[in-house]
């Protein structure tokens, strides 16, 4: 969809909000809600806008916050990256939000960066991502790599005894950037370059049987061989599919995948998927009261009990449970002062754990690798021993491994411990 | 997984017998002791686990190898309020009707929450699938056996060694004592005895195994000090011999792969550009809707798949004509309502029926939302046929190169032998001749419209089974059609049949050096050079007619 062909519904959605808006004005805090709700990216992110959706609606029933109820301020950026930017700008600008929840692709989150910055608001990020960027105006509740990739990677090398690795990826930055940083951390592990395949394909590719038979014949050398596979969206359904036909099961090459959670199986033959591995913060197969009571709650807000829940939706929880705590400490929904009292908040996860802000504006995750089930839930197989605490910026990237960000003491999200430079958004 | 404690070839033959000759009494302790072991596998980490397979296995208890199935299937649970372990019959269902381990007589259901299943990892699946493998390999079923001492033959040890040597002589079926005796020759390689080892070599040389391979490759390496691993000059040589002949066919084999996934995907191009080669080719309109067609007969897959629940393979085979009829009577609809009247102005045709595929786009949309469906897959074609260890061919394909090439010659048949495939070419040849002659051109153009349709609706048919069925299915199909038709030359069938087969064989024959992307993006600079010299494609039309085209 282009830009200016903005569909109607979301003209009278934004004017109908805004004239509720007027009438209450002093009596709510308005919430942005930036998802897209249509084109490539509506499959994923439209269960995000629900789930905040669904919090607002149990904070209200608590009493609101403050004394005053929450609103959302639902608008769609229609998968289209500038657009992302020009709704953040009318959030912020136009309908004042307090906070805005959104994005899901990187690309979405890089146009939106500028416009929180120069309107000083502030945004929960609440996918996983390839890590370095740190910003004052945007909270991270997803997981940096070493919060998924890195530890899935070591989960490999050490439980499972992988010497050989095909990194296997769609073409754009987060695959580009995550195998990247997971070959240098195989290399300084002492992966020989020959142990190590890279490819990637388009968007959407099917025609995998080629490459299946090259990772079959990597495979073959006698040492074991596991596929790291940052291959994102509908493209996965025919490559598990080719590896099934090609007889490659779990049990000889395992596919660890950072993309594919509950939703992406929903409706796909799961059978000969299982045994293959996904790396997440978060299962909903994981047996906790607050998991249990969340799902059950998810399904009474969207009326569906087959709906499943995923690990985007867990970080959409945590962030607008800590925006909540932030701003009953600060006593104010002023952007400073809540990013000012959110490094060191606290608060309990869905698996039993506990998601601290950090001063680089990353969240502590606890680690989760789990084997695909016939029934397409996941059999959680290895689990941190505590939470990991998310890193901005890699340290084996050679560019990164000196930059530290750092909110609360240095207030430089890109802060060079060599040079003692920061560079990039510096404030003070 | 340690196996040293395996105790030998006669206790295998008592688990084979199933325990049977035991006294009743000692048989009642026996029950005591699996019961018990079994429980230990309520919450033992992953390691555990395989330790008490192993257990379980050694104890030639009767339930045994329908516990370690059920485990294997996901289909072993313990009762949350008394922690008894049972099997449940399926692991779908709630609630689940369960089976009692020891008798293996039914014992009841229970729901599904109060019940907890027992885990696995691929590690342990792999160890209990092994120990399966074990009894099976004196299944009276041949093929059963076959895979057993396939997997076998991936982790073999003394124990294992010691069952194949023990089957060897009783096996009767050629191909399961051939990998026995690639087994043990694997075996003796380890022997002391140099003319053993060369023996082995000259069995192993018959094998076309990565993993014999492998492990000959071994043999003619070198120690971490610089010795050789195997001592014996001869048997150095000889393992270089024979590793250089199973390279020379695996390279062989790996060759014809490659052609085979060549015209795989040749002969998807061709599926989806011969509707076109009608539509464009005969009657000379740009249907920039034909993707769109494809994505309607791939739609019309998953709403049969919808209505014959639990008959998948039979609803693809009533797919095939359901999505022709359909996509058909769309096309005629198009040709009728919009087509008809932008005759001779390609211009406006392009933009017409770019806007009907951009309506049929929305349609889906509208009706199944913008979520993939998912076409299940029969099982004739899922899988690959194994020809032999070097080489196999994954059968989803195979049916599609088939499919196309009856699909190409029911057309050929259509076009050359019957009234209307007689007044189709008279009309694209001649118009004004052919009306004159008496021939409704009108009816004809709609009904040639219709038969390019609806083949577009069959490659749609073919396309749910490789790829996702969505809104967008048609648009990342559309160019690749168009490049076929025009490569093969307008106009002309057999043109799109050696087009579309050339570009899937150089583009498979380019991806392993070049990768995806970029064997696509030489394919399109080869194709634009070629039509720089030959811009009627590989087959211009010759003769009076073409020249109006």
């Amino acid at each position: 969809m282009k830009p200016t062909g903005r569909p109607m519904t979301t003209w009278l959605l934004t004017a109908g909000l805004v004239f509720s808006a007027a009438a209450s004005a002093q009596n709510t805090i308005k919430v942005g809600v930036l998802h897209s709700l249509s084109g490539t990216m509506a499959i994923s992110e439209t269960t995000l806008k629900d789930t905040i959706l669904m919090m607002i609606d149990q904070q209200n029933k608590k009493g609101g916050l403050l004394g005053k109820k929450l609103e959302a301020v639902v608008v769609d950026p229609a998968s289209n990256w500038p657009l992302f930017a020009e709704k953040a700008s009318e959030l912020l600008e136009k309908d004042k939000v307090a906070v805005v929840f959104g994005c899901w692709t990187s690309v979405s989150r890089k146009s939106v960066l500028p416009v929180f910055e120069k309107d000083d608001g502030l945004l929960f990020y609440p996918v996983q991502y390839e890590g370095e960027e740190s910003s004052r105006n945007v909270i991270y509740t997803g997981a940096a790599p070493n919060q998924q990739a890195i530890p899935a990677v070591d989960y490999l090398m050490k439980e499972v005894g992988v010497k050989r690795w095909v990194l296997e990826g769609t073409d754009y930055v987060y695959p580009r950037t995550t195998n990247k940083i997971l070959e240098a951390y195989l290399r300084a592990k002492g992966v020989k370059p020959e142990d190590i395949s890279i490819n990637y394909t388009p968007f959407g590719y099917s025609n995998w049987q080629a490459r299946v038979a090259e990772i079959k014949k990597f495979g073959s050398a006698g040492k074991k061989t596991a596929v790291v596979s940052t291959i994102n969206g509908d493209a996965n359904v025919p490559f598990y599919k080719e590896l099934a036909n090609q007889k490659i099961s779990a049990e000889n090459i395992p596919v660890v995948a950072f993309s594919v959670g509950e939703e992406e199986l929903s409706g796909v033959d799961t059978k000969p998927l299982v045994g293959h591995l996904a790396a997440w913060n978060y299962f909903e197969s994981i047996n906790t009261p607050a998991n249990k009571a969340f799902i059950d709650q998810w399904h009474a807000f969207i009326k569906n009990p087959k709906r499943t829940t995923n690990d985007p939706m867990e970080a959409s929880y945590i962030g607008f449970n800590l925006w909540v705590k932030a701003v009953q400490k600060a006593g104010t929904t002023q952007t400073d002062k809540v990013i000012a009292a959110l490094p060191g908040l606290s608060t309990p996860n869905l698996t039993g754990g506990t998601a601290t802000v950090l001063p680089n504006h990353h969240i502590t995750k606890p680690v989760y690798i789990g084997e695909v089930k016939a029934d397409g839930q996941f059999n959680v197989v290895w689990k941190s021993p505590g939470e990991v605490p998310g890193d901005a910026w890699s340290d084996y990237l050679p560019g990164s491994k000196d930059i530290e960000a750092d909110w609360v003491t240095l207030h430089c999200g890109n802060y060079n411990k060599v040079t003692k430079k920061c560079s990039g958004q510096n404030y003070k | 997984m340690k196996r040293s404690a395996w105790g030998g070839p006669w206790l295998v033959l008592l688990l084979a017998l199933g325990g049977a000759v035991l006294p009743v009494r000692a048989q009642s302790q026996k029950d005591a002791a699996f019961l018990t072991t079994l429980g230990q596998l309520r919450d033992a980490s992953y390691d555990d686990k395989q330790a008490i397979v192993e257990k379980l296995s050694q104890s030639g208890h009767p339930g045994v190898r329908a516990v370690l199935q059920a485990l294997l299937d996901e289909r072993l649970y313990y009762r949350n309020s008394d922690q008894r372990i049972f099997i449940a019959k399926s692991a779908e269902g709630d609630p689940l009707k369960l089976v009692d381990p020891l008798t293996l007589k039914d014992a009841g259901s229970a729901s599904a929450d109060s019940m907890t299943q027992i885990g696995t990892n691929n590690a342990l699946r792999h160890s209990v699938r092994l120990t399966l493998a074990r009894y099976s390999l004196s299944s009276p079923d041949a093929a059963v056996r076959l895979d057993a001492a396939r997997e076998i033959l991936t982790s073999l040890d003394d124990a294992t060694i010691a069952l194949l040597r023990e089957r060897l002589p009783l096996e009767k079926n050629a191909a399961v004592k051939k990998e026995i005796a690639t087994g043990i020759a694997l075996a003796d390689l380890d022997s002391t005895d140099a003319s053993a080892r060369l023996n082995a070599i000259a069995t192993l040389k018959e094998s076309l195994s990565q993993d014999v391979r492998n492990r000959l490759e071994q043999l003619t390496g070198k120690n971490s000090d610089g010795s050789f691993t195997e001592p014996d000059e001869r048997v150095r040589r000889a393992a270089a011999a024979a590793m250089q002949t199973i390279d020379g066919w695996r390279t062989f084999y790996a060759d014809i792969q490659i052609l085979f996934f060549g015209l795989s995907l040749g002969s998807v191009l061709v599926l989806i550009a011969t509707g076109l080669a009608i539509t464009f080719g005969v009657m000379g309109v740009i249907n920039m809707a034909h993707g769109e067609l494809m994505m309607l007969g791939a739609y019309t897959t998953y709403v049969v798949q919808m209505i014959m629940p639990g008959h998948i393979a039979l609803s693809i085979l009533v797919s095939i004509p359901a999505a022709f009829i359909v996509s058909g009577l769309a096309g005629v609809a198009m040709e009728r309502t919009i087509i008809q009247y932008l005759y001779g102005r390609p211009l406006e045709t392009l933009l017409a029926t770019f806007g009907v595929s951009l309506i049929l786009q929305q349609g889906v949309r509208s009706i199944f939302t913008a979520l993939n469906r998912s076409v299940q897959t029969p099982d004739f074609m899922s899988g690959s046929l194994r020809l032999n260890d070097a080489l196999e061919i994954t059968y989803n394909r195979l049916y599609i190169v088939i499919f196309t090439l009856l699909v190409f010659a029911l057309l050929l048949l259509i076009l050359k032998r019957t009234r209307i495939g007689l007044d189709i070419r008279a009309v694209s040849q001649n118009r004004a001749m052919a009306k004159a002659m008496g021939i409704r051109t009108e009816w004809v153009d709609a009904m040639t419209f219709g038969l390019g349709s609806g083949i577009a609706g069959v490659a749609g048919v073919a396309l749910s089974q490789l790829t996702n069925v969505g809104p967008n299915l048609g648009q990342s199909y559309i160019i690749d059609s168009f490049m076929v038709v025009v490569f093969g030359g307008v106009g002309n069938l057999w043109g799109s049949l050696v087009g579309g087969m050339s570009m899937g064989v150089v583009n498979q024959l380019l991806e392993p050096y070049a990768g995806a992307v970029l064997a696509k993006i030489l394919v399109l600079v080869a194709l634009i050079l070629f039509i720089q010299a030959r811009p009627r494609g590989l087959f211009p039309q010759v003769g009076r007619g073409a020249e109006d085209k």
